[in-house]
């Protein structure tokens, strides 16, 4: 399983590091998206699987058994992916707001510094 | 001793505020602060001339050795004395000088900042501590010589003095660690004793230079002399505190502080002394050549402070007594100078000697002054310049090595002052008055006040020097490292020391004689000026800029994907080749554990992902998008990630959502990439893709760290009452982490707001 | 852009999925859910709303400004690390209590619940505000 998503991760990345060298403004934050979901997917696979029970302890028990998913690198991706929205909301808004004063998502026509 | 220095800062940040409470008494209030400072270091000098250091210690970030540990000792009070001293006297003239300048609180608030900082040096016994307070010093007095920002020439003398004091306070700071390392300890007390071994070190030498770079800039020392005569764009009353009594005598203070840790051996006796030699006789030259005042004083200071650091140089009991005894001399008499200078400016109009004459009917007690100080500055008695040059003369003639040249030195520049003492203290005053561009009047108490107590105190020393005897006496003992005794006199018989010192007064009113001459040849051969050490400086600022904008030229063509481009072909490459290094990508078992609707589900997020490239509108690129994140929320949810999956399902909907808000009505896209770029971006984009598989697989293969999710599974429900464990990482065992995430989102949340609904109106927009 | 159906459905699902959020949060320390899970779903339902009934009607229906939302969820998360410092416990350490004649058996209350409140808050301000902004561009 771990080389299937080893793929998977790569050709996110690859698909994400692509659009991000285009010069439409839009493709670079579609790439961001897709650079996003990669290292989320890159943390989550790296850890390793260890077995597929979530990590909640079952009632009674004080402790959890194995084997399961390790909770660690589950917390680190939750925050990263609500982070992730809110950095691509801002590249959004950015967006906006770049293309109603200069008029075009082409970057290479927004390199002056004063619009 | 602490609140001592605080105080200084406390006050500085209330200057302006009491400024502008009472601009006529504000002055006078503020020197309350200094005059109460010195009373204060006055009541320690019983103790501290007894032997024994008063100290205060603090920790601060104890893990590095920074600690806020001061201590007062003979040398430290001298200095503490001296500053305060002056200080005081120094606010109360500027209260006078820049009387009506609006700007008068801002240079209140610089100049107890500076005293302050100043304060600091000298009492701190951490070497960390005292480069804090060294670089404050730098910073306080870049303020107080661009105080008038708006002249081109003060802004660029205040720069050239920051860099290059700054400079040299970096190297310092290597020296100090250096020091640290090699001595075990940031303490000077606790370096003090293993001079020993510091000096077996091999990185003795490194550190000693490193240490002086950043003594002889602070110092200006020769060839970093050029940035204090330039910094005679400060008003007048910093010049005379900064310029003369303290801060360049900073330099001065490390080197004698230092001297039981790094001095004795010959390493530091050549260089020190022969800069200072050097520094000596060049300030003198040159000091001589100037007409207009401050640039004569300056350069006098100059030499003044190459004459400190010879002495420090030799090292010997007496002279060092002979520097010691010096610095104050030297402080009261070109402190006072530096103020009559400002008074004269102040009341005529003038700053060139040539158009002064015949000023004393008009200023009696600021000529008065002059005269006295002048005096003390030539070496006459009974003044306490006439005790300094005694001692200098002494010490040379009784130096280890190069007696004769060295003697010879110091008459030449003991003459130099002479004819200098006579240009500055006494040319102005006497003969008949000449027009002037302001009527000429006596000025205010507040400006004549300062020379008048300073030249009283250089009389008072002079004839009576055995108050002064203990204080001094426990200062070269804090330098030398062993106790000494100093002894003082006026008069101690005919001796050679006393043929030396009338013969350097002879030379002194030869040179009177031949000013004229020199003066001339200095308009013959001005022009090899250009070639000092102040052009190298120029020319390295200039080359500076051309590095500056060449480089930015080269790597910041303001083009997003170059940037994309070089961050990921280096990141390619460093990475890469460590991938490889460490043993290229293993391959073992390819699908083992892998399902068949697993693979399903990443063949669907690839071919999505390609989509999402691929596609020709900007709706079914979002709709690519969504179904990528869709299938890895899926594939969350299949390897025993709820939570995971639920947040991505949810927020893989609002995404959508927005990217539709944002992105509906817009033209539709056009390629504008050329096919070339397309091909090599997707030839780097694979590549990069490539790498971050073999990763992937590199780390889960390798042999991994045991990981401290054991921990996370065992205490969750003992410790922290719940029983999903990521949801216990994240509100409870790394609580402070998702609070600083969730301040991350909120910043991103107001500013995503304040960039769609901020707008100035049409007309404003710049 | 609104159709009868969604406004209908609109009105009935939007208090279940607010309920749902409530849910996830109270849940989150035992079972999936928490702060995040549940921010996100509240403000799916209130973006429901703003799609079914634009943002006028979403905005009424919230009450407070979506930026009041942020700065309150930051304070409470920060605020519940305070209580360990009176103790003087270090910053953010959990405080427990256990309440034994809670209905439906004891329960245990600490101040991790109070913080994920704190998350919830900030995580629905946060987005509320981005599709507030984003839908008043039109």
């Amino acid at each position: 399983m771990e080389t299937v998503l080893a793929v998977v991760v790569g050709g996110l990345y690859a698909a994400g590091i692509y659009l991000m060298l285009r010069r439409s403004l839009v493709k670079l934050l579609f790439g961001l998206a897709l650079m996003s979901h990669a290292a989320n997917l890159l943390i989550f696979t790296a850890a390793g699987f260890h077995g597929e029970a979530p990590p909640l302890v079952p009632e009674g028990s004080r402790a959890l058994l194995p084997p399961y998913a390790d909770p660690l690198p589950q917390a680190l991706i939750l925050t990263a992916i609500v982070i992730s929205f809110a950095v691509l909301a801002f590249g959004l808004a950015l967006f906006r707001r770049a293309y109603s004063e200069v008029g075009t998502d082409d970057l290479d026509q927004m390199k002056a510094t004063d619009t | 001793m602490l609140i001592a220095v605080l105080s200084g800062f406390v006050l500085a940040a209330f200057a302006p505020w009491i400024h502008r409470l009472s601009p006529r008494a504000s002055a006078w209030l503020l020197a309350l602060l200094p005059l109460g400072l010195t009373g204060y270091f006055l009541g320690q000098a019983g103790a501290v001339a007894g032997g024994e250091p008063v100290r205060t210690f603090l920790p601060w970030v104890p893990s590095l050795g920074v600690n806020l540990s001061f201590s007062l000792d003979g040398l430290s009070l001298l200095f503490s004395l001296l500053i305060t001293g002056v200080g005081a006297l120094v606010v109360v003239y500027a209260g006078g000088y820049l009387e009506g300048n609006p700007q008068a609180g801002r240079f209140h608030a610089y100049i107890l900042a500076f005293m302050a900082s100043m304060l600091g040096v000298v009492l701190a016994d951490n070497l960390l501590l005292l480069f804090v307070f060294w670089e404050l010093t730098s910073v306080t007095s870049y303020l107080l010589i661009g105080f008038d920002h708006d002249r081109d020439k003060a802004r660029k003398a205040a720069l050239q003095a920051l860099l290059v004091t700054g400079g040299g306070g970096l190297a310092l700071l290597a020296g100090f660690l250096l020091m640290g390392d090699i001595g075990g300890s940031m303490e000077i007390s606790g370096l003090s004793h293993r001079g020993e071994a510091l000096r077996a070190s091999p990185l003795y030498v490194p550190a000693l230079l490193l240490v002086l770079l950043g003594a002889f800039t602070k110092s200006a020392q020769f060839p970093f002399h050029f940035w204090l005569p330039n910094a005679m764009e400060a008003p007048t009353p910093a010049s005379a505190y900064l310029h003369a009594a303290t801060m360049v005598k900073a330099g001065i203070y490390l080197l004698a502080r230092l001297n039981p840790v790094l001095g004795d051996d010959p390493a530091w006796h050549v260089p020190v002394t022969v800069v200072g030699a050097a520094t000596m006789l060049a300030g003198a030259w040159l000091a001589l050549q100037q007409t207009y005042l401050k640039r004569l004083l300056a350069y006098s200071t100059v030499s003044a402070l190459g004459a400190l650091t010879m002495m420090l140089g030799i090292g010997t009991g007496p002279a060092i007594t002979a520097a010691i005894v010096f610095l104050p001399a030297h402080a009261l008499y070109k402190g006072s100078l530096f103020l009559v200078a400002g008074a004269v400016d102040h009341a005529a109009g003038e700053r060139d000697v040539a158009r002064l004459s015949g000023l004393a009917r008009k200023m009696p007690v600021t000529a008065v002054a002059a005269v006295t100080a002048a005096a003390s500055m030539a070496g006459l008695p009974p003044l306490t310049g006439f005790l300094a040059k005694e001692n200098l003369l002494g010490a040379v003639s009784a130096a280890p090595a190069f007696r004769i040249a060295a003697t010879v030195a110091v008459l030449l520049a003991g003459a130099a002052y002479v004819a200098i003492a006579y240009v500055v203290g006494v040319r102005p005053f006497a003969g008949a008055p000449r027009p002037t561009r302001i009527e000429p009047h006596e000025a205010p108490a507040a400006l004549w006040i300062g020379p008048a107590l300073l030249g009283i105190l250089g009389l008072f020393g002079g004839i009576l020097p055995g108050p002064f005897v203990p204080v001094l006496s426990a200062a070269v003992s804090a330098v030398l490292g062993w106790d000494y005794e100093v002894y003082l006199a006026l008069w101690h018989g005919f001796d050679p020391m006393l043929i030396l010192s009338a013969a350097a007064v002879a030379g002194g009113v030869g040179l009177c004689a031949a000013r004229g001459r020199l003066l001339s040849l200095r308009a013959r051969w001005g022009h090899l000026g250009a070639l000092g050490p102040s052009s190298w400086y120029d020319a390295g600022m200039k080359q500076l800029t051309y590095l500056a904008r060449t480089q930015t030229r080269l790597l910041q063509s303001g083009y997003l994907r170059t940037y994309l481009l070089t961050i990921v072909v280096a990141t390619l490459a460093a990475a890469g080749f460590a991938l490889l290094r460490g043993g290229g990508v293993p391959f073992a078992a390819p699908l083992s554990g892998a399902r068949f609707y697993e693979l399903c589900l990443a063949g669907l997020v690839l071919v999505a992902a390609g989509a999402t490239v691929r596609s020709r509108s900007r709706l079914a690129a979002v709709a690519s998008l969504g179904v990528v994140g869709y299938g890895i929320a899926l594939i969350f949810i299949l390897r025993g990630a709820p939570d995971l999956a639920m947040t991505q399902f949810i927020i893989e909907t609002v995404t959508v959502v927005l990217f539709v808000l944002a992105l509906h009505h817009l033209p539709p896209y056009s390629r504008i990439s050329s096919r070339g770029s397309r091909a090599r971006d997707a030839f780097v984009a694979l590549l990069a893709g490539c790498l971050m598989a073999g990763f992937v697989l590199a780390t889960t293969a390798g042999k991994r760290l045991p990981s401290i999710s054991g921990y996370f599974a065992e205490t969750s429900v003992p410790l922290a009452h719940g029983r999903n464990v990521v949801n216990v990482i994240l509100v409870d065992f790394r609580g402070l982490d998702t609070l600083g995430e969730i301040t991350v989102l909120a910043v991103a949340g107001i500013g995503a707001y304040a960039l769609l609904k901020l707008r100035p109106g049409k007309g404003k927009t710049p | 852009m609104s159709s009868l159906i969604l406004r209908t459905a609109t009105r009935f699902v939007f208090p279940l999925l607010l309920l749902f959020s409530v849910f996830l949060l109270v849940r989150g320390h035992n079972e999936p859910g928490g702060g995040f899970a549940g921010g996100l779903v509240a403000s799916a339902a209130f973006s429901l709303v703003v799609i079914a009934y634009g943002t006028d009607v979403a905005r009424k229906s919230l009450r407070a400004r979506p930026v009041s939302l942020i700065g309150a969820g930051l304070l409470v998360a920060a605020g519940s690390g305070l209580w360990a410092l009176l103790r003087g416990e270090p910053f953010l350490t959990g405080q427990w209590t256990t309440i034994e004649r809670f209905p439906g058996g004891p329960a245990d209350l600490g101040t991790p619940l109070l913080f994920d409140i704190g998350v919830l808050l900030t995580v629905l301000g946060v987005v509320l505000n981005i599709v507030f902004s984003f839908a008043e561009e039109e």
